[in-house]
């Protein structure tokens, strides 16, 4: 097995045994809501049409958008019970993930449950009444066991939808069998994209013809099919269930990470550190950047690495910029009075925005600042990340220097400096702790009005853990102990495409070169 | 078991606008064997159902042997009445015999009541015993049919109503299993009402016939009493069956 694939094997466990017991509780969920819906649905023409259209509307939302949603909903919704209880719930990873996977599988089976008693031949369901059954034994021996196979399809539907959704809860912090696919894209290791793929496939695969045995059971009206569907159906969810459940019993500390890869080494190297000292440690990957710092402030994070410049514009909403110094000292007490988070202190780099061209172009245009390249903008095409132009820094820098490009593109970080390199793009939104600027042999531009704000890497402890010695004593010998190069060889190694590393191998190896 | 007098008073029923009984009152003496007839759509099948509650009465009341009808359950009711329906409407999900089973089983008979029963009842319709397992898929129309009566019969119910039991059979068939029915009614001791648009076949199987039309009465009484009736539209009704069996014989070289 190549060292690849063994590495993706080893995560195989936590990976699948959430994203069945994500998948199959939704499923379950989702039946529980829908087949009694369908009921109502059949009985009433009235019920039926609203029922089936919000169905239909729930389908139309882009599965990512809902499961996005669902987060902001139910933090809402968390403060508001915490309020009145005392006790909050975690906004993040299973619940909004459950929520939203439910709503996406109810279509399939609210329509072909509701098409399949409809379905029941009317002489049928009068004999049902002629005979002497009362509603409720009408529905239970002769309308449902009629429609059960169609029923069963709309299930089967469901669970294959459901599973392949699923893989779109790692960005809220739910971990399934998506984290190959999310940290593979941002990595570039397509062995992890496709192991992850393939793995989602199979697993629905597998549930579709299991289901269809059970729906063959009912058409054919052979119980011993039933049964042994169901029952396979049921060991299987629970063998791949097990070691999820083992695992988390025993998790401590939670490391978050942003969807990047210096954020994956970080988590890495400080997840290595805990378990050093004993504690178990689980990670929750791919976080969008401000689902992040809302999590730790609620505590279902215990520590991940943020930026002083994005907490500085983005959490405390300020569109000046002070200085380095300035901006760090204001968030450690800023963040410490609002919401109890603490900033243990810059790791000893920046990863600023920084506007990047490639030499050449930049040598022809004769662009070396900001100031330059707002002069040559009606000519050039901007590429950024996906969420530099809708950020208070790319206003700030907007409005300091009046850009106005001919283009402006959006790509996954990976693809925006192939972009760059392609020539679809003629200046991108780069990082400067990238390692892709100096392998690249790509400019930097200098920003001499000082609009982009500074960009400390800062580790940040959550409220819960503030008095936490175990963890800060661990962590603390990080502060100022990686500089900017050797966190751009480490960055470098995980995202070039030869004899690349994982990103734990990258934060081995970026421990031995702490200063 | 034992027949039951059913009686009507003032039945009424519309369905949405169009009136399919205008107040109809009638009694049936028990034991007998009641024929309605009339065209498609003058109510006949509604009046049937207005007996047993499968249609709601807008006005009126039903007395089975005395008792209202409304006061009890419509499931209750149903329990206590057998119904023969047009397209049969087996449960194509349950075998012959769970199907015959339904109702004793809906009144929590115990097991071996119900198969005693079951075996009995497929000796009464004769079809032979082999045929309690199968799906109803694998009977024949006649053999379907006669599993429908079985069905309405097993309860041991003291009226028995049937829509067109007849209809979608073929003539022979058709005239057994309507000897048949003539015969477990004597047998039974049921008050039967049919319903059919066979007039041959009312005349053949019923001690009165009831010509319904628009919703109301319009003729009652034994086959020989109606074919000597002055309304046109009832002798039209009563000559067709005379007509058919004069041609037959004509044709058949059998005449007089």
């Amino acid at each position: 097995m190549s060292p690849a694939i063994a590495a993706a094997w080893a995560l195989l466990p936590d990976y699948l045994g959430w994203h069945v017991l994500l998948s199959a509780s939704a499923l379950v969920l989702g039946v529980a809501i829908s087949l009694p819906l369908a009921v109502a649905a059949s009985r009433s023409p009235r019920l039926r049409w609203p029922v089936l259209a919000f169905a239909g509307l729930i389908q139309t939302i882009p599965s990512l958008a809902l499961l996005a949603l669902f987060y902001p909903l139910l933090l809402g919704l968390s403060a508001l019970v915490k309020s009145l209880s005392g006790h909050g719930f975690s906004a993040l990873g299973f619940l909004p993930s459950l929520l939203a996977l439910t709503l996406y599988s109810m279509l399939p089976m609210l329509r072909t449950a509701t098409a399949g008693i409809l379905g029941v031949d009317p002489a049928v369901r009068e004999a049902a009444d002629g005979v002497g059954m009362t509603p409720a034994q009408r529905l239970f021996q002769v309308e449902l066991p009629l429609a059960m196979p169609v029923i069963m399809a709309g299930v089967r539907t469901a669970a294959v939808w459901t599973i392949g959704a699923a893989t779109l809860s790692t960005p809220v912090g739910q971990t399934s069998l998506g984290n190959y696919i999310f940290a593979g894209l941002q990595t570039e290791n397509w062995v992890s994209v496709l192991f992850g793929c393939a793995a989602s496939a199979v697993l629905a695969l597998v549930v579709d013809q299991l289901l269809g045995l059970v729906e063959s059971g009912f058409s054919r009206r052979d119980g011993r099919l039933i049964w042994g569907g169901a029952a396979a159906l049921v060991v299987a969810c629970v063998v791949a269930v097990i070691p999820v459940v083992h695992v988390d019993a025993k998790a401590s500390y939670v490391v978050g990470a942003k969807n990047f890869s210096e954020q994956y080494i970080l988590a890495e190297l400080m997840a290595d550190r805990l378990e050093r000292t004993g504690a178990k440690v689980s990670r929750k990957e791919d976080l969008g950047s401000a689902v992040a710092y809302r999590a730790l402030a609620a505590g279902e994070l215990d520590v991940y690495v943020d930026y002083s410049g994005t907490l500085w514009a983005n959490v405390l909403n300020r569109q000046d910029n002070p200085g380095r110094a300035a901006v760090l000292a204001g968030l450690t007490t800023e963040l410490k009075r609002r919401d109890g988070v603490i900033v243990l202190g810059s790791l000893g780099f920046e990863n600023a925005y920084a506007f990047a061209m490639r030499t050449d172009r930049a040598q022809a245009l004769g662009v070396t600042s900001l100031a330059d390249l707002a002069r040559a903008a009606p000519s050039l095409t901007l590429g950024s990340d996906l969420e530099f132009l809708s950020r208070p820094e790319w206003k700030a820098v907007d409005t300091a220097y009046g850009f106005h490009f001919k283009a402006q593109r959006s790509f996954q970080p990976t693809f925006m400096y192939r972009a760059l390199s392609g020539g679809e793009a003629d200046v991108i939104s780069a990082f400067s702790s990238d390692g892709r600027i100096a392998a690249d042999h790509l400019t930097v531009l200098t920003d001499p009005k000082g609009a982009l704000p500074p960009y400390d890497a800062v580790i940040l402890i959550s409220p819960r853990r503030a008095g936490d010695r175990r963890l800060i004593a661990a962590l603390r010998p990080l502060v100022g102990a990686v500089d900017v190069a050797a966190m751009r060889s480490a960055n470098y190694s995980v995202d070039r495409d030869q004899d690349k590393l994982t990103p734990a191998e990258a934060a081995r190896a970026l421990e031995k070169a702490l200063r | 078991m034992g027949a039951a007098k059913i009686e009507l008073l003032e039945v009424r029923k519309t369905y949405g606008g169009h009136v399919a009984l205008g107040g109809v009152t009638l009694s049936i003496a028990a034991g007998t064997f009641v024929a309605l007839v009339g065209a498609s759509g003058s109510g006949k099948t509604t009046l049937l159902k207005a007996i047993n509650g499968l249609a709601v009465l807008d006005a009126g009341q039903v007395r089975i042997d005395g008792e209202d009808a409304a006061g009890v359950a419509p499931h209750i009711l149903r329990r206590r009445i057998g119904y023969v329906f047009q397209e049969v409407g087996l449960f194509p999900h349950l075998t012959v015999a769970e199907n015959i089973a339904i109702t004793p089983k809906l009144l929590g008979w115990d097991p071996a009541r119900i198969a005693a029963r079951v075996d009995a009842l497929l000796d009464l319709i004769a079809l032979p015993r082999e045929v309690a397992g199968r799906a109803p898929a694998a009977l024949s129309g006649g053999q379907r049919q006669r599993v429908g009566v079985a069905r309405a019969l097993a309860a041991e119910p003291a009226v028995m109503l049937m829509d067109e039991p007849f209809g979608a059979l073929d003539p022979i068939t058709r005239d057994a299993l309507g000897t048949d029915v003539r015969a477990l009614h004597e047998r039974l001791g049921l008050t039967t009402v049919m319903v059919t648009h066979d007039m041959a076949e009312a005349v053949l199987l019923a001690d009165r016939i009831l010509v319904i039309d628009d919703g109301v009465i319009l003729a009652d009484g034994p086959p020989q009493i109606l074919a000597a009736s002055a309304d046109p539209k009832v002798r039209a009704l009563m000559d067709a069956p005379r007509r058919q069996a004069v041609r037959l014989a004509e044709r058949l070289g059998l005449g007089a």
